[in-house]
Parts: structure tokens; C-alpha cells; sequence
């Protein structure tokens, strides 16, 4: 055989051997991970009896008219939930990503502690949120939309910062040498171009806050939640699945309402 | 610190002594040591290759940049470093600036963009978009919008004007206050010829009409000598020379550009 052309034993050339280390470190925790925690092919057999034996009891799903007129009232309490808390959590998310945002900040260096709050805000679990304010506002939905304001923040404060950070600065400058004063740059300059990038945001805030606003009542938080956990605590499989039904159309509607608006926004 | 007047400030819009400017310790300095004194009503161009200062003094000149050493007087205004808070509202109520890419906000309509040049005085927060803005304001901002011709184009968005437009439009911005100064670094440089030279004849009919002091930077050697009085030339952060339009030669224009 004639001698390896160059350009084949040029192919691995960039991979240094810390970087090679660190991908079998990777490859071998995940590997690990699997083997510890992922069901097996056995486990796999031996559970698809008794799923297919829930399923059989979950089906058909409860209509009576009872049932679903509580299961309605849940939904509009879950909405009432996701409503509110997107709307003060994106409201209260305007004046913190200002304060976090890098170089348009009133508070210039310290906008890291800011972005340091909101990324703690943002990497507790909306679970954990919800019990903590079960635990102090007690059982019901203001701990829901407690919730659901705190977990928009973390995730509009970020980004509202972020869009903040990347508006055209040119403006601003002009803005500046006018003798506008921060307040009136961000109002005239930052946040007509940002608009469009925050709109966005907003709207995926709200099909997030939809989402989790129907598992907080698994803590108490209120909304439908609270309807499916009961349900399978008292083994009424058929509830159920009604209520998994419902909380499917529900999201699926919401997902289409802000894809609608989205794509009008453009 | 109270710095004493450089010149008299009946006659003198501008004045600066010996100023320099540096942007990091230890990096070459921008301007090195600049004296030079503008009277009211005067049109004055800049030039000077890339990276000689032009830009740098504008920005000096109504505090938006600090000064390294020196001294600035502009409209009766004298600092050191930068102006005081006061001096610096002051001099830009005064002061009408108009940059190379017309910076305008683009997303707003032409009536917001120009009602923004309302945004330095007091109970300006109604300032930032045309809706919210007093009456008074929003009709100097149509008189303005007039002045340039494009009252008809008032409620359009910003980018939906062409480059001479939308530079018109920054012109309207900076004139909607009546300014006593209007400082402009390089107006005509993003725009086509045609557009280029409407723009820097509206600025010197305004300029001339109303008695504004006009200071201009440009690489346009037809624009500086058809639209202003004197030519000042900076060469490494210095006055290389500073003669009446029409007076200067070509060796000049060499010498400021080789």
C-alpha cells in the first residue's frame, strides 16, 4: 500500500490530548449513568403488563357532567394562575433586565449581582418554588402564581437583559448627545429595538408558565393540578385521564395562540 | 473647578487651549494639544485623514468624551476634564449633534424620531415616541419635519425613508430645539452624492438662515469648501492648518492627506 495522503492524517490533528481525555470522561459518566438508572430491556417486559393494565383502567375517560364542570373550574383557576403570574412576572422582568443588562444598566458594575439573582431565580425547579410558597402563603393558587412570577422572571429577566444588551447602540448614542437620561434612552432607544426580541419572550413565558401552572397543583400550588393528583391518590384512573386529556388540549390550544401571535408579530 | 472663560463668549461659540486627549494611558494620544476658537454664526470644516481626531473633538467639544488636558469653552460653557452636569444640560440644549449614520430608531415613526430631540429638557420623559409627547413639542417637531421637507412622511417608520431621507430626518432632530450649534461628523458619508450634497446644503442654508454655528467633518473636499466658511485641518491629533475656504490650496489638501 502506497504511503497515507496528508490530508487523511490531518483528520484528527486538532484534538488535543487533554480534549480527548475529557470525551472519554464524558462518554464514560454517561455510560455509567445508563447502566445505573435506565431501565433494562427486562424491566421493559416485565412493567408492559401493568401499563397496559392501567391504561385498560384509565379507559374510557370520565364524561359526567359533574365531574367535568369541577374539572372546568380547575382549568379556569390554572388559567387564572398562568395569566396572572406570566403578566406581573414579565412585568416586574422589564425594570430587573434593565438593571442586568451589561453597559446599559443605572447601576453600571454591579448589573452582575442583578443577572446573578435572576439566574438563582432561574435554576431552582418551579417545584421547589411552589413548596416553598405553599409552605409560607399555604395551600392554593396565590402559591401558584407566586410561583409562576418568580420562574418568568428567571427566564425574562434573562433574556429581556440580553436584548437589552444587544439593541442597536447607535441610537443610544445619539440619544445620549441630545441629553437624554438613562430612563429616556431605555424608553426611546433601547426598547423599540429590543421590542420585537422581548415580544417574543413574552409569549414563550406565557406557553411556559400554561405548562407549568397544570403540574404545580401536584404540590398544592392550585389549578388542575391539584384535580390529577387526587385522582390517582384515589385510584380513579378514568378521572385521569380525562384531566391528561383536558391538560393536552389546553397546552396544544395555547401553543397555537402564541404561534399565531408570533408569527403576526413578525 | 471653575475654569476661566478662553474667550469672550459674545463673539466666541467655540474655543478650546492646548486640549489633549488620550483614550488609554500608555496609547498613542488622539489629540495633542488642539487650540482652536470658532465664532458664532461661523461654518467651519473639519478634515483629516482616518484616525487624525476629527471625531474625537466633536465628542470633546459638548462633553461627550472627558478630556485628558486642556481646556473647552462652547457656548459660554468652560471644563476641563468634562462638563458638570449642569453645563452639560446646558450645552446640549444648545447644541444640536448629527452623526455619520443618522442613528435614528428605526422601529419608531419619523414624528417620534424628531420629537426625541426634546429628550434633554425638563418633563422630557414624554419624549420618547410622538404619542405621549405635548402638543408644543410635537408641532415644533412638524415645523422641523417641514423645515426638511418631509412633513408628508411623519407617520412612516424610521427605515422605511432612503439614506438622504432618513439623514434629513436626523437633521430635523437636531434642528427641532433651535439650537445655537449644530455639530455634525460626517453627514454626508453614508449617503450617495445627489443625497449627499442636499443633505449638507440644508444643513448650510439652516446654518447661514439662522445664524447657527456649524462645525462639519468631512473627507469631502467639495462639500467643505462649497459649504463652509473656513477649513481646519488635523493632521496626528494637530492643526495642520486653518485658512478660509477659499484659500486653501491643493498642496494643503496634500499635505493634510499624505
Amino acid at each position: 500500500m502506497s504511503g497515507v495522503s496528508p490530508d487523511l492524517r490531518s483528520r484528527f490533528s486538532g484534538m488535543s490530548s487533554i480534549n480527548f481525555v475529557l470525551i472519554l470522561v464524558v462518554a464514560a459518566i454517561v455510560l455509567s449513568s445508563i447502566n445505573s438508572v435506565a431501565p433494562s430491556l427486562g424491566q421493559l417486559a416485565d412493567g408492559l403488563p401493568s401499563m397496559i393494565n392501567l391504561l385498560d383502567r384509565m379507559w374510557p375517560p370520565n364524561t359526567d357532567a359533574n365531574f367535568l364542570t369541577r374539572v372546568g373550574m380547575r382549568l379556569v383557576e390554572t388559567f387564572q394562575i398562568a395569566l396572572a403570574g406570566a403578566a406581573i412576572g414579565i412585568a416586574l422582568s422589564l425594570p430587573i433586565g434593565w438593571l442586568a443588562a451589561k453597559k446599559v444598566s443605572p447601576i453600571g458594575p454591579a448589573s452582575w449581582l442583578v443577572k446573578a439573582i435572576i439566574s438563582l431565580l432561574r435554576t431552582i425547579p418551579d417545584l421547589v418554588w411552589a413548596l416553598l410558597f405553599v409552605v409560607t402563603v399555604g395551600l392554593g393558587a396565590v402559591a401558584g402564581t407566586m410561583t409562576i412570577v418568580v420562574d418568568t422572571i428567571g427566564f425574562c429577566g434573562r433574556f429581556f437583559a440580553e436584548a437589552m444588551e444587544d439593541a442597536d447602540k447607535e441610537p443610544q448614542e445619539a440619544l445620549a448627545a441630545i441629553g437624554a437620561n438613562k430612563v429616556s434612552i431605555l424608553m426611546g432607544g433601547i426598547l423599540p429595538d429590543a421590542a420585537p426580541s422581548m415580544i417574543n419572550t413574552a409569549l414563550f413565558a406565557l406557553e411556559k408558565a400554561v405548562r407549568s401552572s397544570v403540574v404545580l397543583g401536584l404540590v398544592g400550588a392550585g389549578g388542575i393540578g391539584q384535580e390529577l393528583k387526587a385522582a390517582f391518590d384515589l385510584f380513579q384512573y378514568k378521572n385521569a385521564s380525562a384531566i391528561i386529556l383536558v391538560i393536552f388540549v389546553i397546552v396544544l390550544v395555547m401553543e397555537f395562540i402564541t404561534d399565531w401571535l408570533r408569527s403576526k408579530l413578525q | 473647578m471653575l475654569h476661566t472663560p478662553l474667550a469672550d463668549t459674545k463673539d466666541v461659540a467655540i474655543a478650546t487651549s492646548a486640549l489633549k486627549k488620550q483614550y488609554k494611558n500608555g496609547q498613542f494620544p488622539v489629540l495633542k494639544g488642539v487650540n482652536l476658537t470658532i465664532r458664532h454664526g461661523e461654518r467651519v470644516a473639519l478634515i483629516g485623514s482616518n484616525g487624525s481626531g476629527k471625531s474625537t473633538l466633536l465628542k470633546c467639544l459638548i462633553g461627550l468624551h472627558a478630556v485628558n488636558e486642556g481646556s473647552v469653552q462652547t457656548l459660554g460653557e468652560t471644563f476641563g476634564s468634562m462638563p458638570t452636569a449642569a453645563q452639560r444640560a446646558q450645552l446640549r440644549k444648545q447644541t444640536g449633534f448629527v452623526f455619520q449614520k443618522h442613528c435614528l430608531v428605526k422601529r419608531h415613526s419619523v414624528l417620534s424620531n424628531v420629537v426625541h430631540g426634546m429628550l434633554g429638557l425638563p418633563g422630557s420623559w414624554r419624549a420618547f415616541t410622538q404619542a405621549t409627547a405635548p402638543s408644543r413639542w410635537r408641532a415644533k417637531a412638524m415645523s422641523a419635519l417641514e423645515d426638511v421637507n418631509l412633513a408628508d412622511r411623519a407617520r412612516s417608520r424610521a427605515d422605511a425613508l432612503s439614506g438622504g431621507q432618513q439623514q434629513r430626518v436626523a437633521i430635523a432632530r437636531a434642528i427641532v430645539r433651535g439650537p445655537r450649534l449644530i455639530i455634525a461628523d460626517e453627514p454626508a458619508a453614508s449617503l450617495d452624492p445627489v443625497s449627499g450634497s442636499e443633505v449638507m446644503q440644508l444643513f448650510s442654508e439652516f446654518a447661514q438662515a439662522r445664524g447657527i454655528t456649524l462645525l462639519f467633518t468631512s473627507h469631502d473636499m467639495d462639500h467643505a469648501a462649497a459649504y463652509s466658511d473656513r477649513i481646519v485641518a488635523l493632521k496626528n491629533g494637530q492643526i495642520l492648518f486653518d485658512k478660509a475656504s477659499r484659500e486653501v490650496s491643493d498642496q494643503d489638501l496634500r499635505d493634510t492627506f499624505q
